[in-house]
Formats: C-alpha cells, sequence, structure tokens
C-alpha cells in the first residue's frame, strides 16, 4: 500500500508540473505580457517601450527559466536599474534587496501578486477557497445521498412504476442546466412575482454568516444537476447487479428482498458511482463558476472568472494549482476507494 | 415447518402435470408441459436432456423463482405435501435456502464478488435459525471442512475471487448444506469444471447427500454423470418429460426412441468412426413456439407413424415397475434391433509427414502483479519441449484439462504468436518465428482453424455465403466472382447444408449449422492441416455426433491432418489415431488411441480415464480422483509437473519426482511416457475401463 501510494504520488506530481505548465505557457503568451506592460506603465507606451518594461521586469527571460521561478527552483531575477536600484522578483518593493531570499515561488509560499485585487495571490485564494469549501460540502452533502437513494431505487426493480418516476426526474434534472434551473428557482421561490419568498436570490450575506435562507437555493442549483447524473449511474450499476447470479443466489437462500439489496446489492452497485462521484469535485469547481456569480458569491468561481477576464496572470496561475491539487487528491481518493469497495483489486 | 400429514416415507418432492410458459409481448412460450415427477427422501433424481428442454426451468419452478415473465400455468409442486404454487412469499423465503438449496452451474458467478466467503456462508444460518454470528461462523468452518477445502479459517476469510473454480464449487455446496436441507436442487454443478476437478465434486455430493440424507434433484446434459450419481432419471426433450425410470432400467431397457437415439448418438468405448459410427439425430431440436402437432419428437423419429404421432397430445404410459414412456408404438418397437449400421468406411489412408514439432517451447513473460503493473517479471511456461509430427489423413488428438497449454500450442501453430524456441516444420518450411500477418497465402489458407464456439466467430452482419466467399478471396482461389460463388455453393454441399442457405444471416442458424459453416470456412483454402480447438464441446449432444462425422467425412475425402483438441476422452477415444496428452505445458503421453487407453498409462492419463463419466451400466471402472487443482502455470511445481497429484509418486525412490523433470521413456511401438516409473512399476498398471461381460 505504501509503494502504491509512493507511485502514485509521484505520477501525481509529474502531471501537475505538465498541467501547471501548459497554464503557464498559454497565460504568458506574448500578447498576454504586452497587455501587463501596457496596464503597468500605461496604455500609450510604443512597442520599445513595452520591450523595455518587460526586460526590467523579468519578463523577457526563456519561458522555462521563467516557469522555474515561478516554481521556485531556480532564483528569482534581480535587475539593476539605471540609478543603481536594485529591483527582482523576491524583492518586495522598498525592502532592502540584500534582504531578500534568493528563491521565491509556489514551493516557498509566494504565490505572486494579484494585479486586480491589490493583494497577495495567496491570500485571495485562500479566502476564496474557503467559501466555495463550504458550498461544495454543502452540495456534496445533498447530492450524494440524496442521488444514491434514487438510483439505489430505481435500479432494485428495474421497469416499475417507481423506476420509471424517479429515471423520468433524473433525467429532467440532468437536462436542465444550472443557469436555467438557478434562474427559475429565484424567480419562484426568491421573487415577489410569486410572493413565495422563502428564500433569499442572493447569497452574498452566506459569505459572512451561512443561514439555510440564504444558502440553500445556490445549493440546490448545483446539485440538482449532480442528483440526475449520479442517480442514473448508480441506477444503471444497480439494475446490472440485481441481474447478476449472485443475487438469484442470495434470493434463493431465502434471504429477504430487503436484505439482498442491503447486504448484496449494495456495495457492488456502489463501486461504478463511486468513480462518477469523485470525479464530481473537479467539475463543482467549474459548476460554482455560473452559480457564484448567477447567486452573486464571491467564491473561487467568481475569483476565477475576475482573474480571467482582467489578464491576472498570477492569480490565474494560482487557480489553476489548486484547480490541478483537487482533480489529482480527488483522483486518488477516487482509485483507493475503488479498490477498498472491490476486493478484486487489491493494491500491492 | 413440516405440515402434520407428512411422513417421512412419502415422496420429499411430488411434481404433477406442471406446465409453465414464458410470456413475451407477442405470445406466450409453453417452456416446459406436462411435466410430472417423484422424489423420495434420500433418493437423487436425474433430469436430462439437451439446452432449451426446459430442465432448468423445472428446476427454478420447484424454487419458485421464474423472473417477471415466467409463470406456472397448471399443476402443482409439492414439497413435503404442501403445495409451492401455492405459497405466498414469506413462506417460500423460510423454505428455500433452508429446506430445498440450490447449487448452480457457475460457481463464480454465484457468489457475491465483495463479500467474504465466510460471511456468505453464515448468513444463512442466521436467516433461518435465527443463530448468533460467531456460532454461525464458527458452523460454516465446520461444513467448510465437511466439504474437504484445505485451511478453513482462510478460506473462510477469502472473497471468492481468490479461489480456483473447483473450490468455489465446493463452497457453493457447502452453502447449501449450511441449514441440511430436505432437497438439494443441482443445475449443471460440474459443467463449468475440468474433468479431474468433476470427478472429486461429484463423490463429494454424492458422500454429503448419503451423510445427511438429502435427496437431489440433479440437472445435467450428461448421461454418464447422471448414471454416476442418480438411482432414478426423467429424460425430457423440447418441454416435455419423455421417459422416467431407475437409472439402470432406462440405461439397459430404454422405451422411447428420443433415449435410445441420445445414446447411439454418445461414443461409448467400442464405438469406432469406421467400423461402428455413432448414429446422429436427424434434423434440429423444435423452437418452442414452432412445435409439432403430436409427439415432439415426431419429426426427427426413425419410428414415426403419420397420422398417429402426429394426431394429438401423447401422454406418459407405464411400462415397467415406477417406468415411464411418453410414446404411442413403445410395444410395436423392436427395443433389442441393433441401429442401422450405416456403409462401414474404409480407414482412411496415413501418409506421409505434413507437420513436424521439435522441441516447440512457448514461453510469456507476466509482469508482477498489483493492478498498476510493476513487480518482477515471471515466465510462463506455456508449452516445453513439444515434439511430435502428424501425418497427412491422420487425426492427432491433444487432451488437457484447462491450462495444459493447448490452446497456446494451436496459437503457435496458427501464427497467432511465435514459438521461443524450437521447430515447426510444414512439409518443409520452417514456420515457426513467421506471425500470420507475414505467412504467404499458401501457409495460412494450408493450416485453418474451426473454433470452439460457433456462436462468436461467424460475422453477425454478414451473409454465410458471403463469409466463404471472403475466406476464398482471401486465400486466392477462383479466378472470378462467379467461380468462388460457385466454389462456396460446393462448399456449403460439403459440409451438408442447403445451398439456400448462402443468404441468411448467422442469426437464423442453430449451433450445429453455424458450426459447419465455421468448418466450411476452413476448407475453404484446401487446408492441409485443420486444427479443430473443441469443436462440439459448445454444441448439444444430439448435434455433435453429426458434426463429428462430417469432419471425419472431410478428412476422409481430402486426406487433410486433423489436430483435435478436446478434454472428452470418449470423443477422443472415438475418432481419433493418435493422443497426446498434455499437463502443463508439457506432453506426458503420446501414442495411438490404443496405447493411450490401455494400461501402462502415465498417472495423469490414468486419472483422467478415470474422470470421464462413461453412459454404460456395463464398463467397470476404477476410481481415481486426484487431490487438490492443477497447478498455476505461473507457479508450477519443482520436477515433475504432476508430482504435486500423482497417486504412483511413493513408487519412485528419493524424491526423484520433486527434484527432476522426468525423462520421455520410449515403450514399445512408439508409445511415448513422461515418467520416473520403472518399467516394473508401469507393468503393474491395471486398466481403468473393463467392459463387464454380457
Amino acid at each position: 500500500m505504501a509503494k502504491f501510494l509512493f507511485r502514485r504520488l509521484f505520477t501525481m506530481i509529474a502531471t501537475a508540473l505538465c498541467l501547471t505548465f501548459i497554464v503557464f505557457y498559454l497565460t504568458n503568451l506574448p500578447p498576454n505580457l504586452e497587455k501587463i506592460a501596457k496596464s503597468e506603465a500605461g496604455s500609450r507606451i510604443s512597442d520599445a517601450e513595452v520591450e523595455s518594461w518587460l526586460q526590467k521586469n523579468g519578463y523577457a527571460q526563456p519561458l522555462l527559466g521563467r516557469y522555474g521561478e515561478w516554481l521556485g527552483v531556480l532564483p528569482g531575477w534581480t535587475a539593476t536599474a539605471d540609478d543603481g536600484k536594485v529591483t527582482g522578483r523576491c524583492i518586495p518593493k522598498g525592502s532592502d534587496p540584500a534582504a531578500a531570499p534568493r528563491f521565491c515561488g509556489v514551493l516557498q509560499g509566494n504565490w505572486g501578486w494579484s494585479n486586480v485585487f491589490k493583494e497577495p495571490v495567496s491570500q485571495i485564494i485562500a479566502t476564496r477557497l474557503s467559501l466555495t469549501g463550504w458550498l461544495m460540502l454543502s452540495v456534496m452533502a445533498l447530492m450524494v445521498p440524496v442521488a444514491l437513494l434514487i438510483g439505489v431505487l430505481a435500479g432494485m426493480r428495474e421497469g416499475s412504476k417507481l423506476d420509471r418516476t424517479l429515471s423520468t426526474f433524473s433525467i429532467a434534472t440532468t437536462a436542465t442546466p444550472e443557469y436555467v434551473s438557478g434562474v427559475l428557482f429565484i424567480t419562484i421561490f426568491a421573487s415577489s412575482m410569486t410572493g413565495l419568498k422563502w428564500f433569499k436570490g442572493s447569497a452574498t450575506s452566506a459569505m459572512d454568516d451561512i443561514t439555510f435562507e440564504n444558502f440553500f437555493l445556490p445549493v440546490l442549483t448545483i446539485a440538482l444537476y449532480g442528483i440526475g447524473y449520479i442517480a442514473r449511474m448508480t441506477r444503471a450499476s444497480m439494475t446490472e447487479v440485481m441481474t447478476a447470479q449472485y443475487i438469484r443466489t442470495a434470493l434463493l437462500k431465502g434471504v429477504s428482498f430487503r436484505q439482498v439489496v442491503m447486504r448484496h446489492a449494495l456495495r457492488n452497485a456502489l463501486i461504478a458511482p463511486f468513480t462518477v462521484i469523485m470525479l464530481q469535485f473537479p467539475w463543482l469547481l467549474n459548476g460554482v463558476v455560473i452559480v457564484e456569480t448567477l447567486f452573486n458569491y464571491k467564491g473561487f468561481g467568481w475569483t476565477l472568472v475576475q482573474a480571467a477576464g482582467n489578464n491576472d496572470i498570477d492569480l490565474l496561475l494560482g487557480c489553476s494549482v489548486v484547480a490541478v491539487a483537487v482533480v489529482l487528491i480527488t483522483q486518488l481518493i477516487s482509485d483507493v476507494g475503488y479498490a477498498w469497495l472491490n476486493p478484486r483489486i487489491r493494491l500491492s | 415447518m413440516t405440515s402434520s400429514d407428512w411422513t417421512p416415507d412419502q415422496p420429499i418432492l411430488e411434481i404433477e402435470n406442471l406446465s409453465i410458459s414464458f410470456f413475451t409481448r407477442l405470445r406466450e412460450i409453453p417452456a416446459v408441459m406436462d411435466f410430472s415427477c417423484t422424489v423420495l427422501p434420500g433418493e437423487a433424481m436425474g433430469l436430462v436432456g439437451e439446452s432449451g428442454c426446459g430442465k432448468s426451468t423445472v428446476a427454478l419452478a420447484v424454487m419458485r423463482y421464474l423472473g417477471k415473465n415466467g409463470r406456472i400455468t397448471g399443476g402443482s409442486i409439492r414439497f413435503k405435501g404442501r403445495d409451492l404454487t401455492q405459497m405466498s412469499d414469506d413462506e417460500l423465503r423460510r423454505i428455500r435456502g433452508s429446506e430445498i438449496a440450490m447449487i448452480y452451474q457457475e460457481p463464480m458467478a454465484s457468489l457475491n464478488p465483495a463479500m467474504r466467503i465466510g460471511a456468505q456462508l453464515a448468513e444463512v444460518p442466521m436467516i433461518h435459525r435465527g443463530m448468533a454470528r460467531a456460532e454461525a461462523w464458527a458452523l460454516a468452518r465446520q461444513i467448510v471442512a465437511d466439504v474437504r477445502l484445505p485451511d478453513p479459517d482462510r478460506i473462510l476469510q477469502a472473497y471468492p475471487h481468490q479461489l480456483s473454480g473447483g473450490q468455489q464449487q465446493r463452497i457453493v455446496i457447502a452453502m447449501a448444506l449450511m441449514s441440511k436441507p430436505a432437497l438439494l436442487i443441482l443445475d449443471e454443478p460440474t459443467t463449468a469444471l475440468d474433468v479431474t476437478v468433476e470427478a472429486g465434486i461429484v463423490d463429494l455430493v454424492k458422500e454429503l447427500a448419503e451423510k445427511y440424507g438429502t435427496s437431489m434433484l440433479f440437472i445435467s446434459h450428461n448421461l454418464g454423470l447422471v448414471m454416476e450419481v442418480c438411482d432414478r432419471l426423467t429424460v425430457m426433450y423440447s418441454g416435455e418429460a419423455v421417459e422416467t425410470g431407475s437409472v439402470a432400467e432406462v440405461f439397459d431397457r430404454m422405451r422411447h426412441p428420443y433415449t435410445q437415439a441420445l445414446f447411439r448418438s454418445i461414443p461409448l468405448p467400442g464405438a469406432d468412426k469406421n467400423s461402428r459410427p455413432l448414429v446422429a439425430i436427424p434434423g434440429n431440436f423444435p423452437l418452442p413456439h414452432e412445435r409439432p402437432n403430436g409427439c415432439n419428437f415426431g419429426p426427427r423419429c426413425d419410428y414415426f407413424a403419420e397420422g398417429r404421432c402426429n394426431a394429438g397430445d401423447i401422454t406418459m404410459t407405464e411400462v415397467g415397475p415406477r417406468h415411464e414412456s411418453r410414446c404411442l408404438r413403445v410395444d410395436e418397437i423392436d427395443w433389442s434391433a441393433p441401429p442401422v449400421a450405416k456403409a462401414t468406411q474404409g480407414k482412411a489412408e496415413i501418409g506421409e509427414v505434413v507437420l513436424r514439432m521439435e522441441d516447440l517451447r512457448k514461453y510469456y513473460e507476466v509482469t508482477g502483479g498489483g493492478v498498476f503493473g510493476g513487480g518482477p517479471a515471471k515466465v510462463v511456461k506455456a508449452n516445453e519441449t513439444l515434439s511430435f509430427e502428424a501425418r497427412a489423413g491422420e487425426t492427432l488428438a491433444i487432451v488437457g484439462e484447462s491450462g495444459c497449454g493447448k490452446s497456446t500450442f494451436a496459437k503457435v501453430l496458427m501464427g497467432l504468436e511465435t514459438a521461443t524456441s524450437g521447430k515447426i516444420m510444414l512439409y518443409d518450411r520452417d514456420i515457426q518465428n513467421t506471425p500470420i500477418e507475414k505467412r504467404n497465402t499458401d501457409t495460412v489458407s494450408g493450416v485453418q482453424m474451426v473454433f470452439q464456439n460457433p456462436f462468436d466467430t461467424l460475422n453477425p452482419s454478414m451473409t454465410v455465403g458471403r463469409q466463404i466467399i471472403r475466406a476464398l478471396e482471401i486465400f486466392g482461389q477462383g479466378a472470378s466472382d462467379e467461380d468462388r460463388r460457385a466454389r462456396m455453393l460446393e462448399l456449403l454441399d460439403l459440409v451438408k447444408l442447403p445451398r439456400a442457405f448462402a443468404d441468411r444471416m448467422p442469426r437464423q442458424l442453430s449451433g450445429g449449422q453455424k458450426q459447419r459453416v465455421g468448418i466450411a470456412r476452413a476448407f475453404a483454402g484446401g487446408a492441409k492441416v485443420v486444427v479443430a480447438d473443441e469443436p462440439v464441446s459448445a454444441l448439444d449432444v444430439s448435434v455433435q455426433a453429426a458434426v463429428t462425422d462430417l469432419l471425419m467425412d472431410i478428412q476422409r475425402e481430402n486426406g487433410t491432418t486433423l489436430l483435435f483438441i478436446s478434454h472428452d476422452l470418449s470423443i477422443v477415444r472415438y475418432l481419433s489415431d493418435r493422443v497426446m496428452v498434455m499437463y502443463l505445458g508439457h506432453v506426458v503421453e503420446l501414442g495411438t488411441t490404443d496405447q493411450v487407453f490401455q494400461p501402462p498409462y502415465h498417472p495423469y492419463t490414468e486419472a483422467l480415464l478415470s474422470a470421464v463419466p462413461i453412459a454404460d451400466t456395463h464398463v467397470q471402472k476404477k476410481r481415481i480422483v486426484l487431490e487438490g487443482d492443477i497447478p498455476s502455470a505461473m507457479n508450477p511445481p519443482p520436477g515433475c509437473p504432476f508430482q504435486t497429484r500423482c497417486r504412483w509418486k511413493s513408487q519412485v525412490p528419493g524424491g526423484l519426482c520433486e527434484r527432476e523433470v522426468p525423462p520421455v521413456q520410449h515403450l514399445a511401438g512408439g508409445h511415448q511416457i513422461k515418467c520416473h516409473l520403472s518399467d516394473e512399476a508401469l507393468t503393474t498398471m491395471e486398466p481403468v475401463i473393463k467392459i463387464a461381460a454380457e
């Protein structure tokens, strides 16, 4: 097991390096850099001035070198201006160059500076991610049990009335994108049109204090889409298991139908959906982009939109690191959990 | 639990006029009609018939498990005097697993893959007797020891996939015995297992049934097996019982034409492909919705009388003590008349050497376990020093159980794999290192194969004729399309299929017909060597004889060399000239059919011969049951591959068997045995099969 984890960890790191490099390359394409220079040094500067600004701010080095600096495995750039003032990647403005460390990258905890929020990237990500974390947690807590329940109930007796009803529901929810269901929910439950006003149409207040009233609608909007999806998967898996010969064995052993479902079918039926559920985590990171904007909940998704819209390279990179980490970690959990559920696969 | 008016001298199970139908949207399909049988306490009843005859449906009906579409449309099933067809779900549940238990065909599929063996076993007494968990596990441990599995504690903690097929089946048996049922239903319990493993299971079932006094309903298509296990049997054909009686009665005084035809179509000792050929049952099994009027067997029956047999329903009539038959003409047929002898065929000429193998080896490298690879690579020795030659017009049988390397050998010969070392000479060409895509058309069309499963080997979306023409094109036969079409029609004639079949799709054909198409395709390019890999084992008994005969006929005409791969020694004895016995990649014995089937044997051949059930009451067999399973080819035992299961091992001094691979001993007449046993020890061997004087 330890050996397996070690090997997985190694491939995870390799994957993370590749992915971050791709993002780094894309965000550092020349037009992006030119935009930065213009937004920092004035939009009317000439091409030559752009060139010299990039030179002075360490952007003109080879891409691989700059990736190394960002990562923190290569020493940060330093430049000496004509007036003898030393600037550099690791030298914050107005501090003593001599005291600055040689390396300052993601590995050292220096995630860079956000040009939009005028704050360190690490700080932004920490606050925004924790907000989104609450959202994701609530979504999972609602989505997973409901979806599994629907899937198992539907798949238990294929073709029954219960199955058809639940299947119709799951297809309907999966077929409705969040920006449709979200708007519908706001109109129905939070506007004066129907006069119900059970919930709040904005989740801004939930950033300080989460209540059922201000948080339920965004959670439901995200969860609903996933519920249908996972329920469909669970149902397919469950119907397959219910026709397996060992289910017949169990029934003919005299086990009651309820016990057959609980003891014999469930664990085997959960193997396939488990992977799907784990895949939902990275997908949720996407899902929150729309819903956070819709409900004005300033979390990770909202930050991502801001960073992308404003060419905030450091923040974008930070977001991508988080996304990559979430994907890889959930996949690791998925593989380990899969092996645990399915004894035919054992990790050596 | 038992009803008050039932006493142990009354039948355990009484099925009366049972009819079962399956309902589809289109129509009602009767699966079982007017079926009656009685099982007395302690009695073993066999249910015999070909696939689709309704025998499994009867078994599942006793369990009242017919799925959504199946329904009992008439009759009654009384278990200990209580009618199962009237029971509520709750009552049924109390009987299932406690009083009636079932053993299934595929042990792997019938065990829950995600539950430990112990939990699956202990569940039974916990449900039915409310036993405490610890107590139930203790009982499970005891029963596991009872079914003679080694190391019960480890097995209880294991998951099903960690056991071999034979062990899994023992667990299923143990599960059935957990609550000491009064009736045990066995649905083809050994079909998925190797013969030597099957022998062990059969012994176990018999012994345990005796020990616990359990009655059995034993379902099988194998007459030999039924003879070994059962006291009485019922022969089924197309949804009806056609004959029922005690095993001795039915085997020696059969009173139904189908039973008779069935016995004549299976190879028993004494049958010979040239002098006493098998008699195949003509025609095909009727589909459930196309059953004829009157006697279902009528259209295929030699004694069919127009206007009588197809006039109306025929009932079972008494023909002896507890012996019944569903035939109108029981009294008119001369049952002792010998089968109409087919013209005896001249023996095929054995010609020059066509194929020669010298020291062929095939090793596979397998990367060590684990889900994600890694670990040290292991070498699987699939074939070790294979040397033999095969001549034109000869049938060489290759016999062995699963994992013995016979399929690997076929793959190497066909060029699907290349040999690790050694030589394969086809005439004078070396072909061991030429994979099939690099072989020239001549070689490819010269070495062809007939596959085991005719259902998967034909392209489902191409007509039969098109598939044969395609083979002709690839083999470069015929000058034009018309030419090839004509040749294709000739090939259909050759395999005795109507020419109209050229335009049919494979799904419109029965299993036997598909196999004929497979044979036509193999012979399309005038094959010199044909590898037949278990060509009839997927087919029904009554069709097997016809397909086997066809192969023999074609061989006789074309002088083809036939390499007949099989695990069924009866059929091997019937049709082969020479036999090669393989075990774990080694050829352990090679000789003419007579040499191999007579002592001296290789100890493995001896056990194999003893394990094959023979459906003949005159045959006396010595019972040799091998312990344990075939070792894994990944991890073969040191020394002789067979030493872990050999009963003669003690006769070889100095533990030689455990240290050295035995040399090949050449006995008289080119008979080869790979064994350490001395000549003296070999001469003391007695024949396994004796035919009692009549």
